[in-house]
């Protein structure tokens, strides 16, 4: 990643931290740590330019739009920042995504013909695929330490002892609109925020782990395609 | 054939292709497109030993004689299946259709499987083609591309009309096996290719036939991994499972590896090397000599014994393509049910099946059960 040295350091260094909350929607990652932010630039003048690249020249375009537009608004909500210009490199909706993204045109006007829905629910379904793998995170630790199942149901948020994956499950639980307090169970039904029901605990831990275990296999591959296409950016 | 420790193993590569993306055969005007796919499937090929790596011109376009050796004389493999892709819009002559495949077919009798395709979207001329290619051709499975473009369609659902009414014809004309692409994407926008959803639906309405998913639904293995469950002739294709992660990701591919086994089941597993991104060598190798990790968190996985990996090497795509395999290769018949089935805590049946399980907490008719959570099939069919 280069970034500029001159009296905008601080305001880049502001806009690589705002980078840091974008993900990529399907692994639920940051676009910086997947190595997907090649450069970011702040000119005198307050003008950002980040720049973009993902694993394949075909990645899906949709979550390429995702995250070229969050990243636009991560970076114009910083101070110091007058205006933003995200592109996306190397990729076969290249032009469309970023004259899109700069238009602030939406999804389905930015692929004239082509899309037909905005992209609000696909990111729903898998923040809900995050919840799911970040149960798993959270529950196995307890299991090994020998938690049973109908103890895992009783639990609320505020009772497991704090961890990374913890705050991670909670925030986008708040993110889906899911109950992500103390007083909140641990075990919801991540469609509807209900506790899940007794009997159905065994096969929610279940989907919680091949969820998981999904989630990182689709990484692996990603990361390792980012790889090799971009031997010196390969980060996770 | 492979044989280590005493134990011999009879090979059925079933996915494989022989694609032709030399720039010659690139469409004016979509160079970019050609190149550009073609580039994606050599990054794939990084995911395996970089002994195994090539050139990316020899990639392109790889001869006869290196298919021969690589998945014959070097690879172990008895039979290999065809799996065409088209991709007209991109290359002038097609990618590796079917025509491409059986001519090479045809030159070594005994030895491949050629499977053809179609797309419901083609109408009675694409029916009239099918008919074609199975007649020539003698296909016994095809290979679908849901995500695929038609004429300003973006894809289509195995579910819809049209689907069925193909699906309807290659019964009749005697195809058996459906593999579906449901793996890492490529082109779609809005539609969702990686939804398995539509393979559910078939599956339930289509139970003669094989519903063979390849990449397993890769990135949503755990929709693939439901679904599979409840449909008894749904199966779990491995290519990119192996390829992509064995080597490269050991870890994440014993976790794959677990889930499919508990899920889906080793009877319902089925090998492809998906040549020539990845060479079916060091892929049949190293899954013989595969164990799952002596390690807690992977300790509650099922274990895959010789036996297992005998059948997802190849007696089971023998059985789904009447293989006739010589008896020192075969396994003893046995149930082999998926854990997912015999756990009593995970499955139970739905609220409209009115039959009790069984003493070991087996759902006794498959169709009754449901996963609890998911809506019953009577009210998710309408």
């Amino acid at each position: 990643m280069t970034i500029t040295s001159s009296s905008t350091d601080t305001v880049v260094s502001a806009a690589l931290a705002a980078l840091t909350a974008v993900r990529d929607p399907e692994l639920d990652e940051p676009i910086t740590a997947l190595g997907f932010v090649a450069s970011c630039t702040v000119s005198c003048d307050g003008q950002a330019t980040v720049r973009l690249r993902l694993p394949t020249y075909f990645c899906a375009p949709n979550f390429a739009f995702l995250m070229v537009a969050d990243a636009y608004d991560a970076v114009t909500s910083v101070r110091g920042v007058t205006s933003a210009e995200v592109i996306l490199e190397d990729h076969f909706a290249s032009d469309a995504i970023n004259a899109g993204v700069a238009a602030q045109a939406g999804f389905v006007r930015s692929f004239d013909g082509e899309a037909v829905a905005e992209l609000g629910d696909l990111r729903a379904q898998f923040l809900r695929k995050a919840v799911m793998a970040g149960t798993d995170q959270v529950c196995r630790p307890l299991t090994a330490a020998g938690v049973t199942p109908a103890e895992l149901l009783a639990l609320t948020l505020g009772a497991v002892p704090p961890s990374p994956e913890l705050a991670r499950l909670r925030q986008r639980r708040a993110e889906l609109g899911l109950p992500a307090g103390d007083d909140a169970p641990l075990l919801i039904d991540p469609q509807t925020g209900k506790r899940i029901a007794a009997s159905a605990v065994p096969l929610h831990l279940r989907k919680a782990r091949v969820t998981r275990a999904g989630i990182e296999a689709n990484t692996s591959i990603c990361s390792g395609m980012f790889r090799v296409r971009y031997p010196e950016g390969w980060s996770l | 054939m492979y044989e280590k420790d005493g134990e011999k193993y009879f090979i059925v590569d079933s996915h494989m292709h022989y694609w032709n993306a030399a720039p010659s055969n690139w469409v004016k005007g979509a160079e970019n497109y050609a190149k550009g796919w073609i580039e994606c499937f050599h990054a794939y090929q990084g995911l395996g030993p970089a002994d195994t790596h090539w050139p990316i011109e020899k990639f392109m376009a790889y001869t006869e004689d290196d298919l021969m050796k690589d998945v014959f004389d070097d690879g172990h493999v008895d039979i290999a299946v065809f799996q065409p892709t088209y991709l007209k819009e991109w290359y002038a002559e097609g990618f590796n259709t079917t025509e491409r495949n059986a001519a090479l077919g045809e030159k070594h009798p005994g030895m491949f499987i050629a499977n053809t395709r179609f797309d419901p979207r083609d109408g009675d001329n694409g029916l009239e083609e099918l008919r074609r290619n199975v007649e020539r051709y003698g296909s016994k499975g095809v290979k679908l591309y849901t995500a695929e473009w038609n004429n300003g369609s973006r894809g289509y659902k195995l579910s819809d009309p049209a689907a069925y009414r193909y699906l309807e014809k290659a019964q009749e004309l005697g195809i058996k096996n459906i593999h579906v692409h449901k793996g890492p994407t490529i082109w779609p926008l809005d539609k969702d290719s990686f939804d398995v959803s539509d393979v559910d639906h078939a599956a339930t309405d289509f139970p003669e036939l094989n519903f063979i998913v390849e990449h397993v639904g890769l990135p949503r293995i755990e929709d693939f991994c439901f679904m599979a469950t409840q449909e008894p002739n749904v199966y779990a294709g491995l290519s990119v499972v192996i390829g992509g992660l064995m080597h490269a990701r050991p870890k994440f591919f014993a976790k794959v590896m677990g889930e499919l086994l508990f899920w889906v089941g080793e009877d319902k597993m089925t090998f492809g090397s998906d040549y020539g991104i990845w060479e079916p060598k060091w892929q049949v190798e190293g899954f013989v000599d595969w164990e799952m990790p002596d390690d807690p968190e992977l300790s509650d996985y099922p274990r895959l014994a010789t036996t297992g990996k005998k059948k997802i090497l190849g007696l089971n795509a023998a059985k789904l393509y009447d293989i006739k395999v010589p008896a020192e290769f075969l396994v003893p018949a046995q149930a082999g049910a998926p854990a997912a089935q015999d756990a009593s805590q995970l499955v139970q049946l739905s609220p409209r099946g009115g039959r009790p399980p069984d003493a070991r907490g087996c759902a006794p008719d498959r169709k009754t059960a449901t996963l609890s959570g998911a809506q019953p099939r009577a009210e998710r069919r309408t």
